[in-house]
């Protein structure tokens, strides 16, 4: 496997920005999460071939990072934060409430592979909270009908 | 509260301010054109910087016209050299980029464009937490959009001055905050932090002279220029001017963040901002700062919120952002969550970091959970003192180190219960998901 054309290109552009092109490592991580959900293995060996690097030294970098999934996702990501000003207005109910609607063990995917549930450390919406972020937006002040709401509303 | 004067969120308050034409209405890029236009040396904005006595908005406080200096002569040192934005905002309790980054990028990027001018960076790198897509986007889209005009890219506004700025993400990593581990974590590395020295100025970005400043210090830049440093000398208190964006958040019935001036106390914020307490309850104990400051009590919140006030109370300033708990919170719950966040995000480098904070989580949890051991209360405080401070190659094992001690010597009485009685008696019931998963 290779990586598909449009993100070699993109890169290409993406590594003119600095002095060293390894520095655009963790955009094209994202980039590829971005396209397939999670970093597999091959996905891994082909970034290493681009960026001239050994599989393990990417591996090695994909794995520090929170925000990459080594592992195969649900079509929707919720990421509920659990950290201290979260958890003091309700995370926990946030969490036992997305756990119910969506059918999904906590750190888990629902069997119908709609739904992964994750708990993630502070987010950065503290003056906001509870929050949760699905699919990449943030969704804040949250409470038992909005989070119903905005889960019903996904297909 | 006494009156004052605002200027830091007078835009972000405006509908469409992330957009150039409307920043521009406002009066921004009025600085930059200051400084080029007039020719203004770097010398003389970094004398405007010390002027001011602005002092770093990342939670260290450091003189941020004294750390510009410390870049060298570009005469006796010609090497590339960087200016580095902190935007990976991620200590607990702090959401204060985020509003700048929203709703006012373009101050931002302005802010950048004087800093980097100052230090004679013709590069700048936005290191932007991953999580942040929102704030991302919007100091992207104002960076195209000054480029467009003629703001950042070759010869700004027809000058010989030239500037890039590039926009970098993060994945998720509270150490990359951490000035060296953001440098690491910006080549595409772990975000492993550097030991010191060297220091930045000298050998920092794939080894060249850089400089790390956090959003909010360098989106101070602007005003001080166009100000000058004997005005904002004259706003907030001797060791501390200017105003600062205070996040307030937990048990209060308004949290946000807003904008204030160094010497009003935290009573104040919480009561006049705020709203008080929220369900008519007292305060019990707070952060000032952060999470990585220790914990003051409900009465100590007289206190004046700046750098020296808060340090006399054995406590700092940190990001300003303060976290409120209220009579019922338990404080073996509050000090599971504080451990285990660094347990999560310590990098593993140093043992006293990896270790302790792993000991210092599983410690924690288990008094909350009712399953504490006579001598726990002891071992985290001994665990704690060999933690800190300055016994790593960062300040992370004392972030949690700090805190730590803060809940033993303010708390202890409550931690031993937990253990004597083998429960929480403050704890609140868990969800059934929760009890299921306690691990």
């Amino acid at each position: 496997m290779a990586l598909p054309q449009n993100l070699v290109r993109e890169f290409d552009e993406l590594v003119k920005n600095y002095p060293e092109k390894r520095a655009a490592l963790i955009l094209a991580l994202h980039r590829c999460q971005e396209t397939s959900g999670w970093i597999s293995p091959e996905i891994m060996e082909d970034l290493a071939t681009y960026f001239g690097l050994e599989p393990v030294e990417v591996y090695g970098v994909a794995s520090f990072y929170p925000m990459f999934r080594l592992r195969p996702v649900g079509k929707h990501v919720v990421s509920i934060c659990h950290n201290i000003s979260c958890d003091l207005r309700g995370a926990q109910d946030v969490i036992a409430q997305v756990c119910k609607i969506t059918g999904a063990p906590l750190h888990g995917t629902s069997k119908d592979g709609k739904w992964t549930v994750e708990t993630v450390e502070c987010a950065g919406a503290c003056a906001n909270a509870p929050m949760f972020d699905l699919d990449g937006t943030y969704h804040e002040d949250l409470d038992a009908e909005k989070v119903a709401k905005i889960l019903g509303a996904v297909k | 509260m006494k009156a004052f004067e605002t200027y830091l969120l007078d835009r972000a308050k405006v509908e469409g301010a992330h957009k150039l034409e409307t920043y521009k209405k406002l009066g921004g890029y009025k600085a930059i054109e200051k400084v080029l236009k007039t020719g203004m040396t770097p010398a003389a904005v970094i004398d405007e910087m010390k002027k001011s006595n602005l002092r770093g908005r990342g939670g260290a406080g450091f003189p941020t016209g004294m750390k510009w200096s410390f870049m060298p002569d570009p005469a006796k040192d010609p090497r590339p050299r960087y200016l580095a934005i902190n935007a990976d905002e991620s200590e607990p309790g702090t959401c204060k980029d985020r509003v700048i980054m929203q709703r006012d990028p373009h101050g931002l990027v302005e802010g950048c464009l004087i800093a980097a001018y100052a230090i004679r960076a013709k590069a700048v790198y936005i290191y932007v937490r991953g999580e942040y897509r929102l704030p991302h986007d919007r100091v992207r889209d104002a960076i195209l959009e000054a480029r467009a005009a003629g703001l950042v890219g070759k010869n700004i506004l027809g000058s010989d001055v030239s500037c890039e700025i590039f926009m970098h993400k993060g994945a998720g990593a509270y150490i990359c905050g951490e000035e060296t581990g953001l440098m690491e974590s910006l080549e595409g590395k772990r975000g492993h932090p550097r030991p010191k020295p060297p220091f930045p100025a000298m050998a920092g970005l794939w080894g060249q002279p850089t400089t790390v400043n956090n959003v909010e210090t360098v989106f101070n830049a602007p005003f001080i220029v166009e100000r000058g440093g004997a005005w904002m000398a004259g706003i907030g208190t001797k060791g501390s001017s200017g105003n600062f964006l205070c996040g307030i958040s937990g048990h209060v019935n308004k949290p946000g963040v807003y904008e204030l001036p160094f010497g009003v106390t935290a009573k104040e914020i919480l009561e006049e901002k705020a709203g008080g307490i929220w369900k008519n309850r007292n305060l019990k104990a707070w952060f000032p700062g952060g999470s990585s400051c220790a914990l003051l009590l409900g009465k100590d919140v007289d206190v004046v919120l700046d750098h020296d006030s808060l340090k006399a109370r054995g406590s700092s300033l940190g990001t300003a952002a303060m976290i409120m708990m209220d009579d019922h919170t338990s404080m073996a719950r509050v000090m599971e969550i504080i451990s285990r966040f660094y347990d999560h995000e310590s990098c593993g480098q140093c043992s006293q970091c990896r270790e302790g904070t792993q000991w210092l989580a599983q410690i924690f949890r288990r008094i909350a959970n009712g399953k504490g051991q006579p001598d726990d209360v002891a071992t985290i405080e001994s665990l704690a003192k060999g933690m800190a401070p300055g016994k790593t190659i960062c300040a992370l094992s004392d972030a949690a180190a700090i805190p730590t001690l803060s809940a033993v010597r303010l708390f202890k009485d409550e931690l031993l219960e937990c253990v004597r009685q083998k429960r929480d008696p403050l704890a609140v019931p868990l969800p059934e998901y929760a009890v299921a998963h306690a691990h």
